[in-house]
């Protein structure tokens, strides 16, 4: 069903395989849920006619660790799941991040907590994104709007996760994932694939899995190309053996954060509309960015000068980029589908300068126009 | 063009989300506009609350969903009763008879049509109610070109049952051009 020029309606779960495909993606473990189980469906079909490997696993968390070891061995690997399973991925994915495992998590939020609302649609996992493996980590997250979007940021969770050595989450929502719209896809060779830094010197050589040399992210080889390194979960030296060294550990931990954040600007993906001179910015993300942005035309409509700032990128939070293209507002309005989770970043970003107003929206149904329009005038 | 916002409501099992995909299409890939389509349904895979959402629009379509749709075809009395409300003033209902006793709100463009009984009739089986249903919808509205959605259907129906299903679209475009008496009543 491809038209004239490329067209094709596509759901955004199917833009998210597409996505991972052309970035590379040659193993996917995952156990189904709604509302992500269309990427596990058709990742079925098409990851062996690629030579690629898929397999469900028992649960959410083998799946995890199977995607760990999968992307140890050289592959591009992904999982895709919604909040009970990203829950119980957690473990792994914090695994992934101390022994630098590069790998894509997709989250296709739905109410929670718990079984929650299956097929209904929030934004209730951002938090989690951040904080739902313990101690101190890095955490890359984005977050499209549209299908064409997912498409393009799924090929930036792989890009990102190979060079940085990272795990990197996908936050989708039920709105976003299964909703169709009219998309042309690049071609692949129009698409920028980065591949994860391999060791310079031959097997038997001296390699060593977390040494980073001169740079700050060492390079890593895969299991059965005959280098011989461990991994492991707990802290560890540069040869990757564990250790209790107050200050191999300290340096370890600092290492596997400041990568992430050395490269917080080239990491932000961040959106503004009418800024300038604005009254009222308006910040959202995801699903709840579209009925937002008809909201601030609405209000520009009634004379209201009103913004918008659309957050692609959650995790590192833009908190500079924030902080300038809200510089001018007298309030700024973040509208979620959850109880508060980025307000408080947003707060956070501002530092009390600008009085900052929360619109939640629970229950499983997607914010109108209306909700936030009649939210900017209140601000 | 406006924005046409087209609710499809009814049972799991009948076929709506399917119907609202081929119709998005039609708009996006056969007409060249744009399309949006959405779908709540719960967590059943036949029974339960089933509704699919398409916006057709020459412009971006920035929010994604329905709240007072121009187009509205209720295929069971529940999702009737639930939706007969949001129907824009003047806007249209189609309603399936063969399971709804429509009350449409005055101005509205209404059609009593028997869509499961012309599927049975047309095709030997209830479940291509879908179909007659788009055919009807297209006809009464012109919201796609027929040519699109024939295209449309023929690209998205299984394998084997392109044939069958053009007929069951055909037979919905028919009961609105040339209704039969105490069928297809458009007042």
């Amino acid at each position: 069903m491809v038209g004239a020029g490329g067209v094709r309606l596509m759901q955004g779960n199917e833009a998210c395989v597409e996505g991972a495909l052309a970035a590379g993606l040659r193993f996917f473990a995952g156990y189904p849920i709604t509302p992500s189980t269309e990427i596990a469906e058709l990742l079925a079909e098409r990851l062996p006619q690629v030579g690629g490997a898929f397999i469900q696993m028992e649960d959410e968390l083998a799946s995890m660790g199977a995607v760990v070891g999968a992307s140890l061995a050289g592959l591009k690997a992904m999982t895709a799941t919604s909040g009970p399973g990203f829950s119980l991925k957690q473990e792994n994915i914090g695994f992934a991040a101390l022994a630098e495992v590069p790998c894509v998590i997709v989250d296709v939020q739905r109410v929670g907590p718990s079984t929650g609302m299956p097929t209904s649609p929030a934004q209730g996992d951002v938090m989690q994104a951040r904080w739902g493996t313990h101690g101190d980590h890095p955490t890359v997250a984005f977050t499209p709007w549209s299908v064409s979007e997912t498409f393009s940021l799924t090929v930036t969770c792989f890009n990102v996760a190979e060079e940085l050595r990272t795990p990197v989450i996908l936050l989708l929502d039920e709105v976003i994932g299964h909703m169709r719209e009219k998309v042309v896809l690049p071609p692949p060779e129009a698409v920028t694939v980065v591949d994860r830094k391999k060791p310079a010197v031959p097997p038997g050589e001296g390699y060593s899995a977390y040494d980073p040399g001169d740079g700050d992210i060492p390079p890593l080889a895969a299991f059965g190309d005959g280098y011989r390194f461990h991994v492991t979960g707990l802290l560890h030296d540069r040869s990757g053996f564990p250790t209790n060294d107050p200050e191999e550990a300290a340096y370890l931990l600092n290492r596997i954060c400041e990568k992430v954040e050395r490269r917080r600007a080239r990491l932000t993906m961040i959106e503004s509309r009418d800024v300038h001179g604005a009254d009222v910015v308006v910040v959202a993300y995801g699903c709840t960015a579209r009925p937002a942005s008809r909201a601030v035309r609405m209000a520009r409509e009634a004379g209201i000068r009103a913004g918008l700032v659309r957050l692609i990128t959650l995790w590192p939070f833009p908190r500079e980029d924030v902080a300038r293209l809200t510089a001018g507002a007298r309030r700024i309005l973040v509208p979620e589908m959850n109880l508060g989770q980025i307000v408080h970043e947003v707060e956070s970003a501002v530092a009390g300068r600008i009085p900052v107003v929360h619109l939640g929206k629970v229950g499983g149904v997607l914010m109108t126009p209306e909700e936030i329009f009649e939210a900017v005038k209140g601000v | 063009m406006k924005r046409t916002e087209i609710r499809l409501a009814g049972e799991g099992g009948q076929g709506l989300i399917l119907a609202g995909i081929i119709l998005a299409e039609a708009a996006a890939v056969y007409d060249g506009a744009n399309a949006v389509q959405t779908q709540s349904y719960g967590p059943e895979s036949r029974g339960g609350a089933s509704k699919a959402e398409v916006i057709i629009s020459e412009d971006e379509i920035d929010y994604p969903k329905v709240n007072r749709p121009d187009i509205l075809l209720v295929m069971s009395q529940l999702a009737h009763d639930k939706y007969i409300g949001d129907l824009r003033p003047g806007g249209t209902l189609i309603a399936d008879t063969s399971n709804v006793t429509p009350r449409a709100p005055e101005g509205a463009r209404v059609f009593e049509l028997p869509l499961t009984d012309i599927s049975v009739n047309t095709t030997g089986r209830a479940i291509a109610a879908n179909i007659v249903a788009l055919g009807a919808l297209v006809a009464a509205t012109g919201v796609v070109s027929k040519d699109a959605i024939e295209k449309a259907v023929a690209a998205r129906v299984p394998a084997g049952t392109v044939e069958v299903n053009l007929r069951a679209l055909n037979a919905g475009m028919e009961v609105v051009r040339r209704p039969a008496t105490g069928s297809g009543d458009a007042h």
